[in-house]
């Protein structure tokens, strides 16, 4: 049986193809400022975002949005300041905002099941109006970088002189953050918070081994995590397992095949 | 001569120490400067305040006649070569893109780099020899063809002001000595130059002013008048002199009678 026959299948390849890219993209900006950290961050302090809005009430990802942006903004703030080094800041924040997420979870017994499903995603699920968001996030991501590739390219390689040529340095790596951010939502209900580090990070530290020009490691890096997510999705459906750490393992074993590979 | 950089009465305190105290000094367009003084004497701090990376506690600053967090578009007309480039090697980046950077600031926002930009840069490249170097790598260079790299960048933008701190470190004797007759060329258009440096005989026969600095102003003059005895032991803490043997001066660490009075005569 041909698994593209399957609407929910046709939805969850369209919003992993949306994720991969992204994520992909984005993923170069994390790699490369050696943050990979953070990207494990927003995604734990989302989680406490949905905790919260499932207590309250409101569509979850919004919780996840205000939570992973508050988070972004606190990193590069904080950082920036030079009170914390950012690894520390996002340490901090990061585990405070989980360990709220699961203290919540004690009030919100009939929601476990759905909170599980943010925990690691659940790409099968995907509705279409789920759809139609991804499309907005991934386009609004997309954008921006596409917009600021100059600007995001001064200050991830040279914080110093970006500021002495006078662009706003903290607000630009605020912005940087907000995309992490912003991808991480994107990626919540398919992949979920303990996975998405991992497509952000291991596309782009797979094609950064061969590549050694930042817009072809950029353009590289999307379709790398296209190919992934999409491959990742087609082997879960035929081996009949789950989406989110098959996508992940394929990614990793492509990653360790391209170590073996490498020609810098 | 019009003032491109002015300093009066600038006082920096930073993590609680004073580390720059009472500095007033005009640098006219058009002259070559050269800071000098101890490590932690406070030489870098000044770049970064007429940088405006750091303000001054007390204290006025004008670069081109305005404060130099408020320059605008006179920004771009400053050129900057760090004391250390903390970038990362094995970014993904070619030297070309690199010294395209250069150009960023007088391109504003959103704005990509044209053919234009692209001459400018390798023009600059050509000037401190690395033309053949476009398609290389950062990480893959030497690091003294990562210095003259840095330079081109600084140049690219056509300066009508450059700020160097130390920019010889790692540069090899033969090649430095090139680079400050670069420098000598790039002041004979027109433009301003301050570098901060150690090598003060060799640069002495270039520049036209030498400020020392140990917290203080100690002096600023020119180099026949400035670099004496008296002057360096004050700045470094232990005698050492001068003396002119021919156009290039020699420094000589601990006195010797025979050439004390040869050297300022
Ligand atoms: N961010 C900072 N916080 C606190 N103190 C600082 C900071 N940066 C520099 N200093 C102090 O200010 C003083 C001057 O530093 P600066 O870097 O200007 O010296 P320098 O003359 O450039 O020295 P070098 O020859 O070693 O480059 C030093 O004593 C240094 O310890
Ligand atoms: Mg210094």
């Amino acid at each position: 049986m041909n698994f593209l026959a399957y609407a929910f299948m046709q939805r969850a390849l369209i919003a992993g193809a949306l994720i991969g890219a992204t994520a992909g993209a984005v993923g170069v900006y994390v790699v490369l400022r050696g943050f990979s950290f953070i990207g494990a961050g927003i995604a734990h302090a989302a989680f406490g975002g949905v905790a919260i809005a499932i207590l309250v009430g409101v569509n979850p990802l919004w919780g996840a949005l205000v939570f992973s942006l508050l988070v972004a903004w606190g990193i590069a703030y904080t950082s920036r300041r030079g009170h914390l080094k950012e690894e520390v800041a996002i340490g901090i924040l990061f585990a405070t905002a989980m360990a709220l997420g699961i203290f919540l979870l004690r009030f919100v017994p009939g929601y476990r099941a759905d909170l599980f499903g943010y925990l690691f995603g659940n790409i099968l699920a995907v509705s279409s109006t789920d759809l139609v968001a991804s499309f907005a996030l991934a386009g609004a991501v997309i954008s921006v970088i596409a917009l600021l590739y100059k600007e995001f390219l001064f200050v991830t390689f040279d914080p110093v002189m970006a500021e002495v040529a006078g662009f706003p340095v903290g607000i630009l790596q605020g912005a940087l953050l907000s995309l992490v951010a912003l991808t991480v939502v994107l990626s919540l209900r398919v992949v979920g918070a303990v996975l998405v580090a991992a497509l952000l990070v291991i596309p782009a530290a797979t094609v950064y081994q061969f590549v050694r020009d930042f817009h072809r490691l950029l353009f590289l890096s999307a379709a790398l995590g296209v190919g992934e997510v999409i491959g990742g999705l087609t082997v879960s459906f035929y081996l009949n397992t789950p989406p989110g750490p098959t996508i992940v393992l394929l990614s990793a074993a492509i990653f360790v095949v391209a170590l073996g590979r490498r020609r810098r | 001569m019009k003032p491109v950089v002015e300093l009066s009465d600038v006082w920096v305190e930073l993590g609680g120490h004073t580390v720059l105290e009472g500095i007033t000094m005009t640098v006219g367009e058009g002259e070559f400067v050269s800071v000098v003084g101890p490590n932690g004497a406070g030489k870098t701090t000044l770049l970064k305040v007429i940088l405006g990376l750091i303000r001054p506690g007390q204290g006025e600053v004008r670069v081109f006649g305005k404060a130099p967090w408020a320059l605008g578009r006179d920004r771009a007309r400053i050129g900057y070569v760090p004391q250390t480039e903390e970038v990362d090697l094995s970014f993904p980046i070619r030297v070309i893109d690199v010294v395209l950077m250069g150009r960023y600031g007088a391109l504003g926002w959103m704005r990509r780099p044209a053919a234009a930009d692209r001459r400018a840069a390798l023009e600059a490249m050509e000037l401190v020899g690395i033309g053949d170097l476009a398609d290389k790598v950062i990480g893959e260079i030497s690091g003294g063809q990562r210095q003259r790299a840095f330079l081109a960048r600084a140049l690219a933008a056509r300066p009508d002001l450059i700020l160097l701190d130390e920019p010889t470190t790692g540069v090899d004797p033969a090649a430095s000595g090139s680079f400050y007759d670069l420098l000598h060329r790039i002041q004979g258009r027109g433009v301003t130059i301050l570098m901060v440096t150690h090598d003060i005989g060799v640069v002495s026969q270039f520049v036209d002013k030498v400020a020392c600095i140990n917290r203080k102003l100690v002096v600023h003059g020119r180099p026949e008048e400035v670099v004496t005895d008296e002057v360096l032991a004050e700045m470094y803490g232990c005698a050492a002199l001068f003396f002119h043997h021919g156009r290039a001066p020699h420094m000589v660490v601990r006195p010797h009678r025979a050439f004390r009075r040869e050297g300022e005569r």
